[in-house]
């Protein structure tokens, strides 16, 4: 469809928003270019820029010796894959019975789940960590996931999801004598791919990406994730060797940043899908 | 009669896992935390013991409480607005088909799915004195080195600066979808009657927006105090608890001192400013709900 462009800038006004926009985009994506520059050249030129300085790998080699960030990655793909496996199985299940049964006390049980929403395991540290002593998960990837398990924002989302299903499907299901799980599997899951996917990247992202509660909840490198174990490694290993540091940082980012360079579209159309409720 | 118990039965059964989960680890940490709040922190042998209002007496006159509160508090104030305010500068500059768009739009989302932990440590590195990128670049206009980070005056700037960097380009997604639904023909007619461009958008775009503004509102007063990652990499809270927010004091009393019972009590602070952002919320989307 064709914008009405009454309004878009012409002439010197296109030219200085243009400049603007591009300024912006500049500083906005500074400290990444700077880590690619960084990583990739001898540790003198960190902070010179000048155009011929020699590509290397060097910085790589370096730091995967100095810091296990292998081991580190295979910790947080445990960690991320446990939550995402975890909220799938139990959002879906309350998103059906709250889009599907109406239940007595669905109402208050809602409410109590939209409390998450507010009252983030983020900021609840003290008393999880307390919790997690108890039953012994200290140390291990259940005791960085569990917290997360059920999430109040995708019960939310896949419920407005299952309740656009028509109710003519379900009951087409349930004639041919399909059970609750059977209809679930069958009906409401499939049309509600698109929302999976969303969710999930949307997801995956905030966890490869969470650090406080790793941080309190881990205390070796058999459990710790990337997050974690840069900032060990960024704050006491390594004085003020930047090269290093961002070869690190780079390594950290990188499975994330790779796949959203290659399905941009669909990260920035799953944040938004996901934000609006 | 038993097929309608077998309804509710069923409807029970399905949200059973997650409400056990959530009561574990939300409804019962959050009701503990009230709770540890009026007793003192075991120590060693010693059980810990009903004390009242002692953790909450102690706070009102632990400066550096107030410190933290007070900084939150400008940490807010100077992320909030200025991420609104960027997020919807990004938003109309993607959306008026600007060249390279889509690598605009690309640059300003990219540090939502960059971890904070990692980008902080880079921006350490503008932040430095001297050889630092930002000392760099002053230096070329003959400005003096500054310590960004070491100085009270400009260290909490810093915090914030890095705060909105991270968020501003996320909130952007949600203003370019709105900017898109609103119909051209509404352009059409305002240029019928002569209004400016400045005029189109506050008297026809930025009401239509009013929605979104409040959604990001919400979203970046929350983010305002849980986003503590940065202050880790670049300040520790540092120089002279200048840049200590309130989760990171939670953080050091709790995890550094081991004071869990007063660490109890700076969490029911910080969960009674999350109810007051949620009680703004409901209040005024239920008299939005009004006008329709």
């Amino acid at each position: 469809m064709q914008r009405a462009d009454v309004y878009a800038p012409r002439g010197l006004a296109l030219t200085l928003e243009t400049a603007g926009a591009w300024l912006l985009a500049l500083i906005w994506i500074a400290p990444l270019a700077y880590a690619v520059w960084t990583a990739f050249h001898p540790q003198e030129f960190s902070t010179r820029f000048v155009w011929n300085a020699p590509l290397t790998l060097e910085n790589f080699s370096r730091v995967l010796e100095a810091a296990p960030f292998g081991r580190y990655m295979v910790n947080t793909f445990v960690y991320v894959s446990f939550v995402l496996a975890c909220q799938l199985v139990l959002c879906t299940l309350a998103a059906y019975g709250f889009a599907r049964y109406d239940f007595f006390g669905a109402g208050v049980a809602f409410a109590l789940v939209l409390v998450q929403l507010m009252i983030m395991p983020d900021v609840l540290i003290v008393e999880n960590y307390r919790t997690m002593t108890k039953l012994d998960l200290v140390d291990t990837a259940p005791g960085i996931a569990l917290p997360y398990a059920a999430s109040a924002f995708g019960v939310f989302l896949l419920r407005q999801t299952f309740k656009s299903v028509p109710k003519e499907l379900d009951d087409a299901a349930r004639v041919e004598g399909a059970s609750p799980l059977q209809t679930l599997w069958r009906v409401y899951i499939p049309l509600a791919k698109p929302v999976y996917i969303a969710y999930a990247l949307v997801s995956i992202s905030h966890h490869w990406n969470n650090f406080l509660w790793p941080l309190i909840v881990t205390n070796s490198v058999e459990a710790r994730p990337l997050t974690v174990g840069l900032q060990i490694f960024a704050g006491v290993d390594q004085g003020i060797d930047w090269s290093v540091i961002c070869t690190a940082t780079l390594i950290s980012a990188a499975p994330l940043l790779v796949a959203f360079l290659l399905f941009q579209r669909q990260f920035v159309q799953s944040f938004m899908r996901a934000g609006i409720r | 009669m038993t097929r309608r118990l077998s309804h509710h039965v069923t409807g029970w059964l399905l949200v059973l896992p997650a409400m056990a989960f959530l009561a574990l680890f939300t409804h019962w940490p959050a009701l503990a935390t009230f709770v540890d709040s009026f007793w003192s922190t075991p120590k060693g042998k010693r059980p810990a013991r009903f004390v009242g209002p002692d953790n909450y007496q102690h706070m009102l006159s632990d400066p550096v409480f107030w410190k933290a509160a007070w900084n939150n508090l400008i940490f807010a104030l100077g992320t909030v607005p200025l991420s609104i305010a960027l997020a919807l500068l990004m938003a109309v500059w993607v959306n008026d088909r600007l060249k390279g768009q889509t690598a605009l739009r690309m640059a300003y989302f990219t540090p939502t799915i960059l971890p904070m932990i990692a980008v902080a440590n880079i921006w350490l590195f503008f932040f430095t004195p001297s050889y630092g990128l930002l000392d760099q670049i002053r230096g070329l206009f003959g400005a003096q080195p500054w310590p960004w980070l070491g100085s009270d005056q400009t260290a909490l700037f810093c915090v914030i600066v890095v705060a909105v960097w991270k968020e501003a380009g996320f909130f952007m997604i949600f203003y370019l979808a709105a900017l898109q639904q609103i119909p051209p023909t509404l352009a059409e007619a305002a240029s019928l009657e002569g209004a400016s461009r400045w005029t189109y958008f506050r008297r026809v775009q930025w009401p239509l927006l009013m929605p979104t503004t409040l959604f990001v509102f919400v979203n970046a007063a929350i983010n305002a105090f849980r986003m503590v990652d940065h202050v880790f990499v670049l300040t520790h809270g540092g120089p002279d608890n200048a840049t200590t927010l309130l989760l990171y004091y939670i953080y050091e009393v709790g995890f550094k001192f081991w004071d869990t019972a007063y660490a109890a009590a700076l969490t029911v602070v910080l969960l009674v400013v999350l109810a007051l952002i949620a009680a703004i919320q409901f209040g005024v989307i239920e008299r939005r709900a009004h006008y329709r």
